[in-house]
């Protein structure tokens, strides 16, 4: 049992995060590009940062004291933005819009296109030195001079493990270490896939957990899809005061649909253009299964109108 | 003759040496004196950027960074975002020669106003040799959208223009240099970030901003510069003088927005344009007066600066020589441009 958060409020969740599942599904067909299986492997968590972590007001995306979400893996940005119409951001109906021309919900998220994304991302490797940058600025002393405005708001910091791989991003975690930026939370999606295989083939990032350590980080690890696990360890960061927290999320890509889950062929297309997987089916029938596996909990259900 | 609003120093072929960076360094405490919002961040290179000064007197607004130029420009980004005006100082080959993507998507797609000051800048450098000789920087700097490029010609414009390009709210690039060069602007010379002036004149009368008039004949020629070498522009312009050639001289700190009311008008007014400036000849100053002139009033154009080359170690005076950046070089640049008109 949670002292963070209730069963009721954990069951919510996950019906939200399915709910989430079945937009972006829906959005990427409709769009005809983008990346599958990174957002499906982190609904739970989005979910969990927008309905319960977060303390944030989607009227005023720019209150001074919002915690400051900073999405480094910007591929991973159609998840976000489901749930940022889900919690009121902007109308779900603009999803439909995304990446088409004259859209504000881009490719990879832009700051002054759409208010709430905090920053523009997408190259890899790019967002904790950004993450850590608000953080220290947060606790220098404040505009008007008063008292530092460190307190007022935490600072999380998502990324993918593929981006690991980038030398910036240990510039930026030893940065941090030093620091003690301990109102920075970063979370990595561990989910072992990248755009040319698993990354233990293309480049070995572990052990992850003692690397980060080195760097003078706390470091935690959950399993991605379990919202209870997720939020106590975001509690748990809160209570670490010498070191910023790094949360190792497990996650399974493409979470919820069989035939993309642990696929990298998934990383980088949605249903409907992936020919050469043999136990997805044919590609005019993609989206429908995903939907309909989504829809039932996996088969779990049967849905009303079968 | 030398415009008289331009207000130089009287005495041309004495003045005082400082280096650019020097008045960077002063500038920024100045900024900081006037905003709290001023953060200054340094990649291991604090007192050669002459960020320093500023580091000892707001140590509580200075972050060490480290070898770490990557992080440095996404350091600053972050804080931008936050809401404070952070410089980010370190050589020009490093940053933003090293971290270019970092400043592409994450300042300048991102729009936040971080100042990037890239030190070291130019052949001058002298003995570090080719791998510390930014000599594309602006080049780097001036095709990415919303930044603002200044290249202030002695130590004096370069304080000016650390504290304008503070408070602008734009991501905006500065450019310093490290050998000491000469003072021959004052306090008292107009700067405005965009706003070219004109030093030198062919018309002693003229007001700062050019008239349209009537072409000045055969034997004139406008020069458009920036940076340390300017200096060598007006020596070439008096010696140019004295054998029968008018040379207008103007004073381009601000390579973007780059002031194309000011540079048309000298064309018009000369038919014959060198430009000056010490970085590659590919993508400088000079690229950006012959996008403008090739658009508005096409004109016979030489550029002096580094001719698709790298440099090489030697003292700053030799190697302005060798690679053909020296009075004699303009003068000879001059002399060619209005033999093709």
């Amino acid at each position: 049992m949670s002292n963070y958060i209730s069963e009721e409020k954990i069951k919510e969740l996950e019906i939200k995060a399915n709910e989430a599942r079945q937009f972006l599904i829906s959005m990427l067909v409709e769009a005809g590009s983008g990346h599958t299986a990174g957002p499906l492997g982190m609904a739970d968590i989005f979910t969990a940062m927008y309905f319960h972590v977060l303390n944030h007001d989607p009227q005023n995306p720019e209150w001074e004291e919002r915690d400051r979400l900073i999405l480094s893996n910007g591929h991973i940005t159609p998840i976000r933005y489901v749930l940022m119409a889900m919690a009121g951001y902007f109308p779900i109906e603009e999803l439909k819009t995304l990446r088409k021309f004259g859209t504000r919900l881009q490719g990879h998220p832009e700051r002054e296109r759409l208010p709430g994304v905090e920053t523009t991302s997408g190259p890899l490797g790019s967002g904790l030195g950004q993450a850590a940058g608000v953080a220290l600025a947060a606790r220098m002393p404040a505009r008007g001079g008063s008292a530092s405005g460190g307190d007022k708001f935490r600072v999380y910091c998502f990324m993918s493990d593929g981006e690991q791989e980038a030398g910036a991003t240990w510039e930026s975690a030893m940065f941090a270490g030093k620091n003690k930026l301990s109102s920075l939370t970063a979370v990595i999606d561990r989910n072992n896939i990248q755009i040319d295989g698993f990354t233990e083939n293309i480049m070995p990032l572990e052990p992850l957990k003692a690397k980060y350590e080195a760097f003078n980080w706390h470091v935690l690890e959950v399993d991605g899809h379990n919202i209870e696990q997720f939020v106590d360890a975001v509690e748990e960061a809160k209570a670490i005061y010498e070191k910023p927290t790094m949360i190792i999320a497990h996650t399974i890509p493409g979470k919820g649909v069989d035939f993309m889950e642990f696929d990298y062929l998934w990383h980088g297309n949605p249903p409907g253009k992936v020919k050469d997987d043999p136990d997805a089916p044919p590609p005019e029938k993609q989206a429908e299964e995903a939907l309909r596996q989504l829809r039932t909990l996996g088969g779990k259900i049967k849905s009303e109108h079968e | 003759m030398f415009n008289k609003n331009a207000k130089l120093i009287s005495d041309l072929s004495k003045p005082e040496m400082v280096p650019t960076r020097d008045g960077y360094g002063k500038g920024v405490v100045e900024a900081g004196e006037k905003d709290e919002r001023v953060v200054v961040l340094c990649a291991d290179l604090t007192e050669s950027t002459r960020s320093h000064w500023f580091a000892e007197k707001f140590p509580e607004r200075f972050v060490q960074v480290g070898v770490a130029e990557q992080n440095l420009a996404l350091l600053a980004s972050g804080m931008a975002n936050y809401g404070k005006i952070p410089f980010i100082s370190s050589y020009a080959t490093f940053s933003p020669g090293r971290n270019n993507e970092q400043i592409r998507t994450n300042i300048s797609i991102n729009n936040v106003p971080v100042k990037i000051v890239g030190a070291h800048a130019g052949i001058s450098v002298g003995p570090d040799g080719a791998t510390h000789q930014a000599l594309e920087d602006i080049a780097l700097m001036r095709v990415q959208p919303p930044m603002v490029v200044v290249v202030p010609c002695d130590a004096v414009e370069a304080r000016k223009a650390t504290v304008a390009i503070a408070f602008n709210d734009k991501p905006s690039y500065l450019r310093i240099g490290r050998e000491k060069s000469p003072v021959f602007t004052t306090e008292d010379t107009p700067f405005e970030v965009g706003r070219a002036e004109v030093f030198r004149d062919i018309n002693p009368d003229a007001s700062p901003t050019l008239s349209v008039g009537v072409p000045v004949g055969a034997n004139s020629c406008a020069i458009v510069g920036c940076g340390m070498l300017l200096y060598n522009a007006l020596l070439a312009a008096e010696e140019l003088s004295k054998e029968g050639i008018e040379c207008l001289v103007i004073n381009s700190h601000t390579v973007k927005p780059l002031d194309e009311k000011t540079i048309i008008e000298a064309a018009k007014k000369t038919g014959a344009v060198v430009t000056v400036e010490e970085h590659q000849v590919n993508g400088g100053l000079g690229s950006a007066v012959a996008e403008v002139l090739s658009r508005n009033y096409p004109t016979p154009q030489e550029y002096i600066g580094v001719q698709n080359r790298f440099g090489e170690s030697g003292n700053a005076e030799e190697l302005i020589k060798h690679f053909g950046m020296d009075v004699e070089s303009i003068k000879k640049a001059v002399k060619k441009v209005v033999s093709r008109k």
